[in-house]
């Protein structure tokens, strides 16, 4: 691994200040370590911000929760206010990885590096979650623009994940043998009015099956999206999965979420 | 370079050592606790498990810095007075090893487990285990070596 100088601020002030072209972000590091281990990415300086108590923490009220950046999956997976919020996401957090994966992963780690197989970014799909960063508020369909891209500017910090608290959701999740990133992940969130179904793993970046959504909105039950075809094309083809059998894949994984509500 | 103070194994040890160094290196280079092993270079294989404030994690995949203050567990701090901690006896006694190479982060894994589930289930062990990566024995005698320290912890 290349020299870096390591820093640890205790505010946001302090770390936004010490950011620049050729610094990172540090939280649970289960990536960007292992990025730089592989010199896939090198960086002068390298901000720790995980001693930034207002950071962590999560926080349930009437129609949200709210989950600091720097909250670990093993945290949110124990969290009881989460299980009775929103039982799906916390167990979409106890299966991300492994067990020392999650003593250390963040969800703000991973919403920012918003790796193509990751599974938060579909629960912030589907929940309708809000980012809070230092500078201000976005949707999560504005958040989330492309393979490994997100809508934050040089030196801004994600501050929270602020999810609407559904009526019944589920996440289901085909996971690749060694690493545990979906192969397909597919989030499903009835809300009061509608229905999202958000896909990871299938294409270049997480999306909302409006099609499946809306079958589901005016019908929620599996039987509703039978002979619904999901197209292939755009879908990621690996060693792993062809697109056909993710396509045929996401279908199925719908039906078995809607089914777990 | 940055001055990294821990508590290892019990005792406090004082280094000044490059920002970049991971706290495999930490451990291995600095204070010769070679019982950590790095087994992959991807984060992957769980050798380099260790605990962190009670809490197992990879140290191939952590720095040393980003610890500082922490007590640290590494294998080397299990046994104590000359006696294999129950897990380490386990081990030896149901045959849970072959070259030897992942015991450590399997050892320091499952301790984490029983410390949260006192009777975990086959299923259990196998999903905590996930993170740990054995290359000879096929798994059956590590679980079953997990099952057997449950019965003694």
């Amino acid at each position: 691994m290349k020299t870096f100088n390591y820093h640890s601020p205790k505010d946001v002030k302090e770390a936004t200040k010490l950011a620049s072209s050729s610094s990172a972000f540090l939280a649970g590091g289960m990536t960007t370590i292992p990025s730089m281990k592989l010199g896939l990415a090198t960086y002068k300086d390298v901000i720790d911000i995980k001693n930034i108590k207002k950071l962590s923490g999560i926080k349930v009220s009437g129609k949200t929760v709210m989950i600091g950046a720097t909250t670990k999956h093993a945290e949110v997976a124990a969290s009881k206010d989460v299980s009775k919020a929103i039982p799906a996401l916390a167990k979409l957090a106890g299966n991300i990885g492994d067990a020392q994966v999650r003593n250390r992963g963040t969800i703000g780690g991973s919403i920012s590096n918003n790796d193509p197989s990751a599974c938060y970014p579909s629960a912030c799909m589907a929940l309708n979650a809000v980012i809070h960063t230092d500078k201000r508020k976005i949707e999560a369909e504005k958040f989330f623009t492309g393979m490994f891209e997100t809508a934050l500017k040089s030196g801004e910090i994600v501050e929270a994940v602020e999810f609407q608290i559904p009526e019944k959701a589920d996440y289901q999740k085909h996971p690749n043998p060694a690493s545990r990133y979906a192969i397909i992940g597919v989030f499903v969130a009835k809300h009061k009015k509608d229905v999202n179904v958000a896909v990871t793993g299938a294409k270049s970046c997480v999306y909302i099956d409006k099609d499946l959504s809306k079958k589901l909105s005016s019908n929620f039950s599996s039987s509703a999206i039978d002979g619904t075809e999901v197209k292939s094309s755009g879908m990621n083809s690996d060693m792993h999965a062809s697109a056909e059998y993710r396509a045929n894949l996401v279908s199925l994984y719908t039906k078995k979420a809607v089914e777990a509500c | 370079m940055t001055k990294v103070t821990l508590e290892v194994n019990g005792k406090s040890v004082s280094k000044e050592v490059p920002d970049h160094t991971l706290l495999s290196v930490f451990l291995r280079d600095n204070l010769n606790l070679t019982g950590t092993h790095v087994g992959c270079d991807t984060s992957q294989c769980g050798a380099c498990v260790v605990h962190v404030n009670g809490k197992s994690i990879k140290s191939c995949s952590t720095l040393a810095a980003d610890v500082e203050g922490s007590k640290v567990t590494t294998i080397e701090g299990l046994a104590k007075d000359g006696k294999l901690h129950p897990m380490q006896a386990a081990f030896k006694k149901t045959h849970g090893l072959q070259c030897g190479y992942c015991t450590p982060g399997m050892v320091m894994s499952a301790v984490d487990l029983l410390q949260t589930k006192k009777n975990p289930s086959d299923q259990e062990i196998r999903e905590w285990l996930e993170g740990n990566i054995c290359r000879c024995t096929g798994y059956q005698n590590i679980v079953a070596a997990v099952k057997e320290a449950a019965t003694k912890m």
